[in-house]
């Protein structure tokens, strides 16, 4: 990544966020969204959504499908721009900074909040090509070893070096799904991004495989801030410290993911979270 | 769901439904035969086109060559100015040593034997090497077309002599050569290596095969970028609106439009507006590089589409530009479609005929083209110009011609397979 761009970045994020719910005190906030709407030519998908996502920490976006979560997504790094007839308003602000203005640059935005896709997306190229393509691109690494350095390295946090690293020149489209997925969040964090958005990335998965992509999720929040849009309630109630409940493209209720499987307040999160709709 | 749509009995064994699932089975029965027959008849006709292009034409690929026995006296050819030498009067004595009864007007017959040209061929092989002067060279030089047909069975004998281009007596003089072991009938290279003739025995493929080549190398340096391009901006960058969708149409429309009216495009704007030479291959691969760009753009933008969304999701995702995304992920993966799809344009290019009529491409021309911008013949050209000419020779060398396009035509093809087999990559 850009170091200068980055610096340039952080100078900027001192703004204080107002913290939305009083019994959560999160001390950073890295994501802040107001008023966001996206309409798909006349269709409005997403209505006026605001919300903060804090930092070093998973927020998982639950709702039933069609409830505009994986659109809300997409915003964070700007992907609704490669869709011709989607429009985004409102403000994303990422450590202070608006998004969607005209000088910020999609290419360095999309290499600070990387994206893992609901199903496994290796290029058709080897597993060390995969991962090295980020570095690549960004220019990262200086040296052939650097990159090296940078491979072994993101397949490590990613979990996945013991099972590959003797076969880094195979293709990567011959893993399993769960390997894919996880050479796929290699591929994400080896431009060391500080956002890492996840779009249902178990829903193509068997259960054994889910729940290394779930170890390997808690782990990332060390360092990185997560959000995942799932489907699975189980999922979310799991992983995530904070939860978001999506209906019909409106934001219905957020905040903690424990008092919201628990104590929701809104009758709707309830329904759903018991299985009445969705 | 209601209750009354779970009461309906339904008896799996009534006579009714054992009729009606027979009739299902019958009408997948019919499908098939169906399918089978139309290929049958497709693989039939073709079977038909090529065994009787095959049965006129195998007898272009030998040709009846007479071996004879040249002295080559410094009276007539000088060591220092060979191509001035009198090589008429070399080949009139040695035809006239073979046959030392044969006097007066009767040697002009005698003389027929051989090709017209046999006097330049005498020439150039003194030419390549000096040395024979002054001894006896022994070349074997094609028979005339009256001659090879003799021998190859075309002209019946038991015709009454003035129905036959042939004689009595040089029936004769060719059985006694025939009889000496001087005729043979090897293979003809002469199809390959000769350009067009006026003597059916001397005409070949060469100029067209290497005008062919031109046209087809100039069609592929333009058409390939330019449909490339013009795939890419459509298919990538367009913004979808309604000039967009104009111009898809027309692109559409465009493949369909006959190539004659390329040919007149060509025709007006290269030769008479830009003032380009006619005959040129450089202007024929032009018209045909206009004809095969609509098909080049609608199968790149195909194999465009077929690049699933998730590989430029990941690209993207990574922070790979557009420009990146492009070049890196999706068009590699389009590749191999885009390749197979220009070679069969290519491939329909080298058979199509009217365009390059209308620029000059069916000119009579001697030799080979030595660039792009000397006229030329093409193959399918060459082939419409000997089936236009009355000798019989011809008539198997228009044959001949096919067999060598379509031989062009099914490699093509097979470098489309496999270059298909070979790249393309799974995802």
């Amino acid at each position: 990544m850009n170091d200068t761009a980055m610096s340039a970045l952080a100078t900027e994020a001192t703004n204080p966020q107002t913290v939305r719910t009083p019994d959560e005190h999160p001390t950073n906030f890295k994501i802040g969204a107001n008023d966001v709407s996206v309409f798909y030519g006349n269709k409005q998908a997403l209505f006026d959504v605001s919300i903060d996502i804090p930092e070093r920490a998973v927020t998982a976006f639950i709702g039933p499908s069609g409830c505009g979560k994986s659109t809300f997504l997409r915003c964070f790094n700007r992907m609704n721009d490669t869709i011709d007839i989607a429009r985004v308003t409102g403000r994303i602000e990422i450590d202070g900074r608006e998004i969607n203005e005209s000088d910020i640059d999609v290419v360095e935005l999309r290499a600070r909040v990387g994206m893992v896709f609901q199903k496994p997306n290796p290029f058709p190229k080897s597993i060390f090509e995969n991962v090295a393509y980020g570095p690549r691109i960004h220019g990262i690494a200086s040296s052939k070893s650097e990159l090296d350095d940078i491979v072994i390295s993101s397949l490590e946090r990613a979990g996945l070096a013991s099972e590959v690293k003797d076969r880094l020149a195979e293709p990567g489209t011959g893993l399993s799904g769960g390997q894919q997925q996880r050479l796929c969040i290699a591929r994400a964090i080896a431009v060391n991004p500080e956002v890492i958005l996840m779009d249902e990335p178990c829903s193509a998965l068997d259960p054994i495989a889910t729940a290394r992509i779930e170890e390997l999720i808690d782990e990332l929040r060390q360092n990185y801030t997560i959000v995942i849009v799932t489907h699975s309630m189980q999922q979310a109630a799991r992983v995530s410290q904070r939860t978001a409940m999506f209906h019909l493209g409106y934001l219905v209720e957020e905040g903690p993911t424990d008092q919201m499987f628990t104590n929701p307040r809104e009758k709707r999160t309830q329904d759903y979270i018991t299985g009445r709709f969705g | 769901m209601t209750d009354s749509t779970m009461t309906v009995a339904v008896d799996w064994t009534s006579e009714q439904g054992a009729a009606r699932r027979r009739r299902r089975h019958a009408a997948d029965r019919r499908l098939r035969a169906y399918g089978i027959g139309a290929i049958s008849l497709a693989i039939g006709l073709l079977a038909i086109l090529i065994i009787t292009l095959a049965a006129t034409g195998y007898k272009a690929f030998v040709q009846t060559m007479v071996e004879v026995d040249f002295t080559i006296s410094a009276d007539l050819v000088k060591a220092d100015d060979i191509p001035a030498g009198n090589f008429r009067a070399v080949v009139a004595n040695a035809m006239s040593k073979l046959f030392p009864e044969v006097e007066g007007r009767e040697t002009r017959e005698l003389k027929q034997i051989l090709t017209n040209n046999t006097r330049f061929i005498v020439r150039d092989a003194v030419i390549a090497d000096p040395s024979v002067i002054g001894g006896t060279m022994t070349l074997r030089v094609p028979a005339s077309d009256p001659f090879d047909q003799l021998n190859k069975r075309e002209i019946s004998r038991d015709l009454p002599e003035d129905q036959r281009r042939v004689n009595d007596r040089q029936i004769t003089w060719f059985d006694k050569l025939d009889a000496e072991g001087r005729i043979s009938t090897p293979f003809n290279w002469g199809l390959f290596f000769n350009a067009d003739s006026r003597f059916p025995e001397l005409a070949g493929l060469a100029g067209a095969i290497v005008g062919s080549f031109y046209a087809l190398l100039v069609c592929f340096l333009i058409s390939f970028p330019v449909g490339i391009a013009a795939a890419v901006y459509l298919e990538e960058f367009a913004p979808k609106n309604r000039l967009t969708d104009l111009i898809e149409v027309n692109i559409n429309n465009l493949a369909a439009v006959p190539s004659v009216v390329f040919g007149l495009l060509g025709l007006a704007v290269f030769l008479n507006f830009f003032g380009l030479p006619r005959s040129a291959p450089l202007v024929g691969g032009m018209v045909l590089a206009l004809m095969t760009l609509p098909t080049i753009i609608i199968v790149t933008r195909a194999a465009l589409k077929s690049v699933p969304p998730s590989i430029r999701e990941a690209a993207l995702g990574m922070g790979a530009s557009k420009h990146q995304t492009i070049t890196h992920h999706v068009l590699p993966l389009a590749l191999p479609g885009i390749l197979t799809g220009t070679i069969i344009g290519l491939a329909q290019a080298l058979g199509e005929t009217a365009p390059l009529l209308l620029i000059g491409m069916n000119a009579f021309i001697t030799s080979p083209p030595g660039g792009l911008m000397e006229a030329s013949t093409a193959l399918p050209t060459q082939v419409f110009i000997w089936a236009d000419s009355p000798e019989r020779g011809f008539v198997a060398r228009t044959s001949a011609g096919i067999l060598v396009l379509l031989g062009f035509l099914i490699v093509m093809n097979a470098i489309a397979i496999f270059l298909r087999q070979r790249l393309e990559r799974t995802w």
